[in-house]
């Protein structure tokens, strides 16, 4: 099979979470009461809204793991040739990991590894 | 050689000659699609009932208790019980909530997972899609159901979901970049990303052994990594419970609850299966040097058994980890990740390359 066959479990998954939805709403119970769609909140009535502002912590690992993340895919053709290449590969990839490794070192003096 | 005789590419090339003899090629290529569509969905949805089954009894063997007992024989039928129970539960909609991501968040973490069984290697012969980049694809797909969490914790505007989801982003986006690289090494020893020539490359010794110890590491970090990538304990913060309540899912009930839960435990089973085929040689038999009768008696036990006893080998791995670990702070899970996991996995992964280059692998 080819891999236009993904459309095939694509639309199997749809099929499978779409028709136990749609069974659901046909079989469950379904009363309206205001106190019930409340958001969880201990209990209590909810105060304010979810969508505030957030840690920056959470953005800042997201930008180094953006960038590091790049590497990993420049890195598997490099893994699928290197060993037809061979020498020359292997001191490309440890050039590269030296500059990767500045790099992962610079974000860690600079404190980016931290959480505040 | 007695290797054939389980060999699945038989029964599906016979099954093919069977419906082209019924009728004409384009109806054969829709009933085989059909056919491969309906085997997925029962193989994914009985995967999963069995997976919560298993947790329960792992978890109840380990604190000493005797776990679901009720229904079947062994409460063997308790996690059908439970689904038929999810299906008559109200879907409670939340006030204020953002009802098109709400509703659309279970679908994509099944997609993706979904998605990812498509290019597993289940035995000889028996797999839906062979990619020639099917380490990476499977890889690629089951990472992308952060999206279908974030998307769960932010629509639900509750903050419970909220933090749970944030969390979540955090930690499967970090520990992808150790599970990519432990998996590198493997591609570096192989010289391929797919998954059939991964699994033939080990005809002689699964990379776990013929690696030497590089190897191992890798299998280490991949372990470690995968457990943290499908939100497990020690590694399960999205979804504390005893500080946020369910994490991503605090607000979705019913059906659509069972769906996230589905697709927690089949991710389980995904990176276990790709951990596997990849470092303890998938369907390959176990073999020992040049013991030929032990040999010969491993080869007459089918190849689909040796995929699923190492999968569900490493299955059992991590849901030991869930029981004994204690779960882990932000703050340390993400240090673990960025300042020993990554450096070490850059290291070993340059030893292997020079090991490569030597050909000191067997």
């Amino acid at each position: 099979m080819e891999s236009e066959s993904l459309i095939l479990f694509f639309i199997v998954a749809i099929i499978l979470v779409g028709g136990a939805i749609i069974f659901s709403t046909l079989v469950a119970p379904n009363s309206f009461n205001p106190v019930k769609s409340e958001p969880y909140e201990c209990g209590i009535p909810s105060e304010g809204p979810a969508w505030i502002q957030f840690n920056v912590g959470y953005y800042l690992f997201a930008i180094i793991y953006l960038v590091f993340d790049v590497e990993t895919v420049f890195l598997f053709p490099w893994g699928v040739v290197m060993k037809t290449i061979g020498m020359r590969a292997f001191i490309e990839i440890i050039i590269f990991f030296f500059i990767l490794g500045l790099g992962l070192l610079y974000a860690w003096k600079k404190g980016a590894l931290k959480w505040v | 050689m007695s290797s054939n005789i389980y060999d699945f590419s038989k029964l599906t090339g016979s099954v093919h000659a069977w419906l082209s003899g019924l009728m004409s090629s384009g109806w054969v290529t829709f009933t085989e699609l059909v056919l491969v569509g309906l085997v997925f969905l029962l193989l994914y949805a009985l995967l999963g009932l069995f997976l919560v089954y298993l947790e329960r009894k792992v978890c109840a063997i380990i604190q000493n208790r005797i776990g679901p007992n009720r229904v079947g024989k062994w409460g063997i039928i308790q996690t059908i019980a439970d689904l038929v129970k999810l299906l008559l539960k109200e879907l409670i909609p939340i006030r204020k909530s953002d009802p098109l991501l709400f509703n659309l968040a279970p679908f994509i973490v099944i997609i993706c997972s979904f998605l990812a069984m498509a290019a597993l290697p289940y035995a000889k012969g028996l797999q839906a899609i062979d990619f020639n980049i099917g380490v990476f694809y499977v890889m690629a797909v089951s990472s992308l159901s952060v999206v279908g969490i974030l998307i769960a914790g932010w629509s639900s505007n509750s903050k419970y979901s909220l933090i749970g989801a944030m969390r979540s982003g955090a930690q499967i986006v970090s520990y992808e970049l150790s599970v990519g690289l432990s998996l590198l090494a493997i591609v570096v020893f192989t010289g391929s990303m797919q998954l059939s020539t991964i699994v033939e490359s080990q005809a002689n010794g699964w990379w776990i052994f013929k690696g030497h110890i590089p190897a191992f590491i890798s299998f280490v970090i991949f372990l470690i990594a995968s457990t943290a990538e499908i939100n497990r304990g020690p590694f399960d913060l999205a979804e504390a419970e005893s500080e946020l309540t369910a994490g991503f899912h605090t607000e979705y009930s019913g059906i659509k609850f069972a769906f996230f839960f589905l697709a927690e435990y089949m991710n389980m089973f995904i990176v276990s299966a790709l951990g596997a085929t990849v470092f303890l040689g998938g369907w390959m038999p176990f073999h020992i040097g040049n013991w030929e009768g032990f040999n010969h008696i491993m080869d007459f036990i089918p190849s689909a058994v040796w995929f699923f006893t190492k999968t569900f080998f490493i299955i059992l791995i991590i849901m030991w980890f869930k029981w004994t670990f204690p779960r882990l702070r932000i703050d340390q899970l993400l240090t673990l990740e960025w300042k020993y996991l990554l450096p070490i996995s850059l290291f070993n992964i340059v030893l292997i390359a020079f090991i490569v280059l030597m050909g000191w692998h067997f």
